[in-house]
């Protein structure tokens, strides 16, 4: 997130509550578990790291709401940086994979139940996601972010059923001896 | 479960098509009780039975053994012509390849069942350009399928089987020859229907369609391995799959 709020501040200097207000409207529903509180502690971490200088308007109480924070030269090159930057997080499939291998191993559950299982908890999840973004207007940023969630849900939804064939015929193997 | 809150009702279902080594067993026993209000998905492999399953559900085929209730009265002993009106009376179908009658306009398309029920031909006007309103269509009622996209024709289809307000609406793969847009037309239309109470029983081999179910039910070789129920999750988990944290 501290690369997200840092290039925010890159159209201009602005109050925290104010970047807060941008964040939600991107995200949507995604962004409805956030609070002000989080921007406010990557502000300060990014104060303390000197991607970003506070100004505070002169004979005002001091309260974060009066703060206004602005990019500095580092902070500057730091989202050119990130935008130039190209990489992808890493969906963490290879957990699922040995724990599937080692079930199977040591015959402690039956890798197709928790294929099942697990086929489950992700439906559950794309139903969730997809009622978002149906309920998103045509041509929300929020909605192409959940239709990101949901394709991505799809493609996992896909290898269960590949996990499940493939675990399958060992079951059936092992039974016809 | 109380019978009479059961739209559509399945005991000892079988099927089987052919004869002698060759005979196959497309629904293999089957119980299932759909609750009125209730939007089930069915999923499955292609030649799983879903689809001879969702025929046998509306009448359209007869079961070799077993009995089917719609609408708390059983189907599966009724002659031909009272199968034929309780199927228009009773039950809405939507089919992947659309069936409209290629020759009539959208608008006389989702008048034909309510004409063929027996209402007059003002009451099935009206009926059709409400339900092509509903859908997104109005300004299409007088278009005909051939000069409609794909999405639109199977929005007219839904359309249609609506005509009648049936207590269940029956779709086959209703979006296997739609792109994702028109997928998701598709979709915000079902989930309107979900939120008004229609019963919604969908064979799909598509996530996203069986996602917008209450229940689940997965098909292996004639029988059910698995039935979910998808409701109530809730939305926390959205803002983790993102990764907010500083």
């Amino acid at each position: 997130m501290q690369d997200a709020v840092l290039a925010m501040l890159a159209k201009e200097p602005s109050h925290g509550y104010h970047l807060h207000a941008r964040l939600r409207r991107s995200l949507g529903p995604l962004g409805e578990s956030m609070n002000r509180g989080q921007i406010y502690v990557t502000l300060a971490r990014l104060e303390r790291a000197g991607l970003v200088v506070c100004e505070r308007a002169d004979g005002l109480p001091e309260r974060p709401e009066r703060k206004v924070y602005a990019l500095t030269p580092a902070g500057q090159q730091r989202v050119a940086a990130w935008l130039a930057e190209v990489g992808w997080p890493k969906p963490d499939l290879a957990e699922f994979h040995l724990k599937l291998a080692a079930a199977a191993a040591a015959r402690l559950a039956d890798p197709v139940e928790l294929v099942a299982a697990q086929r489950r908890e992700l439906l559950r999840r794309l139903r969730e996601a997809q009622r978002a973004a149906l309920a998103e207007p045509v041509g929300s940023g929020a909605g192409l972010l959940l239709e990101g969630v949901v394709l991505r849900l799809q493609a996992d939804l896909r290898w269960l059923d590949a996990c499940e064939r493939a675990w399958s015929k060992v079951d059936d193997e092992v039974e016809g001896g | 479960m109380n019978v009479s809150s059961a739209a559509v009702r399945a005991c000892g279902l079988v099927k089987t098509h052919g004869q002698g080594q060759s005979r196959v067993r497309a629904v293999d026993e089957v119980d299932l009780e759909v609750p009125q209000g209730q939007m089930l998905a069915v999923m499955g492999p292609s030649g799983c039975g879903k689809s001879t399953l969702l025929h046998l559900l509306g009448g359209l085929e007869r079961p070799t053994d077993g009995e089917v209730w719609v609408a708390g009265r059983r189907i599966d002993p009724l002659s031909e012509r009272a199968l034929a009106r309780m199927r228009r009376r009773s039950v809405g179908f939507i089919f992947q390849a659309f069936h409209l009658v290629e020759e009539l306009s959208a608008a006389e398309n989702v008048e034909l069942p309510a004409l063929l029920a027996g209402r007059s031909r003002r009451q099935a006007r009206r009926r059709a350009s409400l339900l092509l309103e509903r859908v997104g269509l109005a300004d299409r009622a007088r278009h005909l399928p051939s000069q409609l996209s794909g999405g639109q024709r199977q929005r007219v289809a839904i359309a249609r089987a609506l005509a009648n307000d049936p207590l269940v609406v029956l779709a086959d793969e209703p979006t296997g020859n739609l792109d994702t847009t028109a997928t998701l037309d598709v979709l915000r239309i079902f989930e309107e229907l979900r939120a008004a109470g229609q019963t919604l029983v969908i064979v799909t081999h598509d996530e996203r369609v069986a996602a917008t179910a209450d229940r689940l039910i997965s098909m292996r070789d004639g029988m059910f391995v698995d039935d979910t129920r998808l409701a109530g999750t809730g939305t926390g988990w959205l803002g983790d799959l993102i990764g907010l944290e500083g």
